[in-house]
């Protein structure tokens, strides 16, 4: 054995030895109060189940409650960067929240995994690393599967916020590409009791197929008062819609509905080569043995692979610096910047210098309600 | 815009009127005898409906343990008075009204769920679960403070009004619940199709009303709350309980939150925070009536359900704004008018 490879060898045990006291800092920020509620505790949820150690070394998360107000959400996060010297941050379940923070990760030269889908100038990019598909992604399956079946024109309706927005500029964005025409734009907000108007003018402009931009149990109401009404067209929802409630609550009308969502919605229908099956499959099991029967929901999914894309990126920023100083911050950066072919709930993930969603049609699959639950749309 | 449309509208406008109708008629109620801005009240309106839909799929509802909770601090509440007034003789009632009374009524709905009873029983043991809450509400956070300031209490029910919905978030999730609806019958009236939900809301709002009305005119349990509504000291020195009556005017709240919950559960989604919102509706309502009249403030409830559904047709994205901006010019109107009144009170 000659000098040099000893002297490696020393070097790497003293290098694994520090290592191995640095214990890595996570810090969440989430609503499972507020409006957002019924998100945020599937979000929030999830970090029980998320492994313990990230690249092999010990992970302590840190999580706090926003009560899902933006405001709350940016102070957190600059209190787990500043005094709790986080690694990198995760969080929120809104899409105004995540803006917040996103900002504070930006002058705090932090690491933030988004986990709701935030569109973001590019240069504010830089420290954010969104985990959820993009709307875009999300609704070009719809679009494709509207144009097989020859829709040329589109009502929409969505929540008046930020989500019901992001839905509508996906659909019109995708117009072009696919031969359709949006000709609505009616907006409802989650606690109306009726939609009567904006369903009735939806019925005017007498669209093949209707989009619906809502979330959770939100997405019934506009479904239901369609059908009422005697609208015969198919319903298309988002995957913010797609969980068993929505069912609960739509009953009978919101049969035949189609909606994109993560794989993990159906691992059990999943071909058997389908890149995430294992993992989906395994996520949701465990999920619902802790949460109960049909508790399945994309958004601790988010969270999960929200961990999963950090323990990817950490042994190579391991090798720059320590835990819990600036130069690991930024070599985490770098390192999520890299990572390649990292099989989460939802997708496969490779990031690059200008993608930092990094997933693919792998990432989405269509399904449709039939005899009360959501099947994968063959 | 054609004429059936336009019936469309009106039927759907009327259908929230008149639940707002209901709500704005218990706000104003209740601020004309304790001078209590009532935010919390929509939060019975939550609380019967969740409860209904928890009922109905088998669950115990939550309620029970507010219940049993707010009845319980509101016992220990009242038997420290007692023990400091030397009064004793007091205790069997107190534990009759604020234990047992709850005790019995959640050990009903315990034994009642799993049997899944008639829809109609059903409403009523959430009627025994919500309607207790407001005079146990009354007795735990307004009493005490009974003769503060108007905005006393106006922060005083929001702190309540917080308390509540997070309750409500702990008890019911975050997620929307609907409850069955009475009949799934519809009736063609013309070229409206009008289902038997929305007609069962405009009854029961119409029987409510009447009620209250022959409530306010033939009982003296009615005229006493008048009375305290005029002039509270002069009530108090003709010998009318002024916290029987805060207390009579939570239960009358509570009771038409509970019931206007449970007329709209079934129409459409219920959220634990949903309340808020239609209370505040209820609440425009009652000030496009001026805060003084039940006959103007049901018509100011059901002008804001009018507003409502046709904005909602015409510009939806702006429809909260558009029946929210209603009060400034009734507000702007109102302090104009009563101005040499302020200056009388100072």
């Amino acid at each position: 054995m000659n000098r040099k490879l000893i002297a490696a060898f020393a070097a790497a045990s003293v290098l694994g030895a520090g290592a191995a006291h640095a214990e890595i800092t996570v810090g969440v920020t989430l609503g499972a109060t507020g409006p957002g509620a019924s998100l945020g505790i599937h979000y929030k949820n999830a970090f029980q189940l998320v492994p313990k150690t990230l690249g092999g070394e010990p992970v302590k998360y840190i999580i706090l409650e926003d009560g899902s107000d933006p405001t709350n959400a940016g102070k957190n996060a600059r209190k787990l960067i500043t005094e709790d010297k986080v690694d990198a941050v995760m969080g929120s379940n809104g899409v105004p929240s995540s803006i917040q923070i996103a900002q504070v990760a930006f002058e705090a030269k932090t690491p933030y995994l988004c986990l709701t889908p935030i569109s973001l100038p590019p240069e504010k990019y830089h420290w954010t690393f969104v985990v959820p598909q993009t709307t875009e992604l999300m609704m070009s399956a719809v679009a494709e599967h509207m144009k097989a079946h020859g829709v040329k024109t589109v009502g929409y309706i969505g929540f008046s916020d930020a989500w019901g927005d992001l839905v509508y500029k996906a659909m019109t964005q995708l117009a072009p590409d696919y031969g359709y025409k949006v000709v609505t734009d009616e907006r409802y907000a989650r606690p109306d009791t009726s939609v009567t108007g904006q369903v009735l003018k939806i019925l005017a402009a007498k669209p093949d197929v209707v989009v619906v931009g809502g979330s959770g149990t939100g997405g019934a109401l506009p479904h239901v008062a369609l059908r009422e009404r005697g609208y015969k067209g198919t319903i298309y929802h988002n995957h913010g819609t797609v969980n068993a409630e929505v069912i609960k609550v739509g009953g009978k009308d919101v049969e035949g509905a189609i909606a994109p969502t993560g794989p993990l919605i159906v691992p059990e229908e999943l071909p058997a080569d389908f890149p995430t099956k294992a993992i989906s499959l395994e996520f949701t099991k465990r999920y619902e043995d802790t949460f109960g029967a049909g508790k399945r929901n994309a958004f601790a999914g988010y969270s999960y692979d929200g961990v999963l894309i950090l323990n990817a990126a950490v042994p190579a920023a391991l090798k720059k610096a320590k835990p819990g100083t600036p130069e690991f911050r930024a070599a985490l950066r770098d390192a999520l910047e890299n990572v390649k072919n990292v099989v989460g709930t939802h997708g496969v993930y490779n990031m690059t210098p200008t993608d930092h969603n990094g997933e693919d049609a792998r990432a989405r699959v269509l399904v449709r309600v039939d005899n009360g639950a959501w099947h994968l749309l063959k | 815009m054609t004429a059936d449309i336009v019936a469309w509208l009106a039927q759907d406008g009327i259908t929230n009127g008149a639940i707002y109708a209901l709500l704005a008629l218990a706000l104003l109620l209740v601020f004309a005898v304790t001078r209590v801005i009532f935010v919390p009240q929509g939060e019975f309106i939550a609380y019967a409906a969740l409860s209904l839909a928890l009922m109905e799929s088998g669950r115990v509802p939550g309620t029970v343990y507010i219940l049993l909770g707010g009845g319980a601090l509101a016992a220990a509440m009242e038997i420290a008075r007692a023990v400091r007034e030397h009064a004793l003789s007091r205790l069997p009632r107190i534990l009759a009204l604020y234990v047992l009374l709850p005790v019995v009524i959640a050990a009903i709905v315990w034994w009642a769920v799993p049997r899944k009873l008639d829809q109609w029983l059903q409403i009523l043991l959430v009627l025994a679960m919500v309607v207790p809450l407001g005079p146990i509400m009354y007795r735990i956070a307004y009493q005490p403070l009974a003769s503060a300031s108007v905005l006393v209490l106006f922060i005083v029910s929001m702190a309540v009004h917080y308390v509540l919905m997070g309750l409500s978030l702990v008890f019911f999730g975050g997620e929307g619940l609907r409850s069955r609806p009475f009949s799934d019958a519809h009736f063609k009236v013309g070229m409206l199709d009008v289902s038997a939900q929305s007609l069962w809301v405009v009854f029961a709002s119409m029987v409510l009303i009447g009620a209250l009305w022959l409530l306010f005119e033939r009982s003296i349990y009615g005229k006493a709350l008048r009375a305290t509504a005029v002039n509270r000291i002069g009530a108090r020195l003709v010998g009318i309980p002024a916290n029987l009556m805060g207390q009579l005017s939570f239960l009358l709240a509570s009771f038409i939150g509970a019931v206007s919950g449970i007329l709209i559960s079934p129409i459409t989604t219920i959220y634990y925070d949903t309340g808020f919102i239609i209370g505040l509706k209820g609440f425009i309502g009652a000030i496009l009536g001026g805060m003084a009249s039940y006959p103007l403030a049901a018509a100011g409830a059901l002008a804001v359900g009018l507003l409502e559904s046709f904005s909602s047709f015409w510009a939806s994205a702006y429809k909260e704004s558009i029946v929210f901006t209603l009060i400034i010019p009734v507000l702007a109107w109102l302090s104009l008018r009563s101005r040499h009144v302020e200056e009388e009170d100072e």
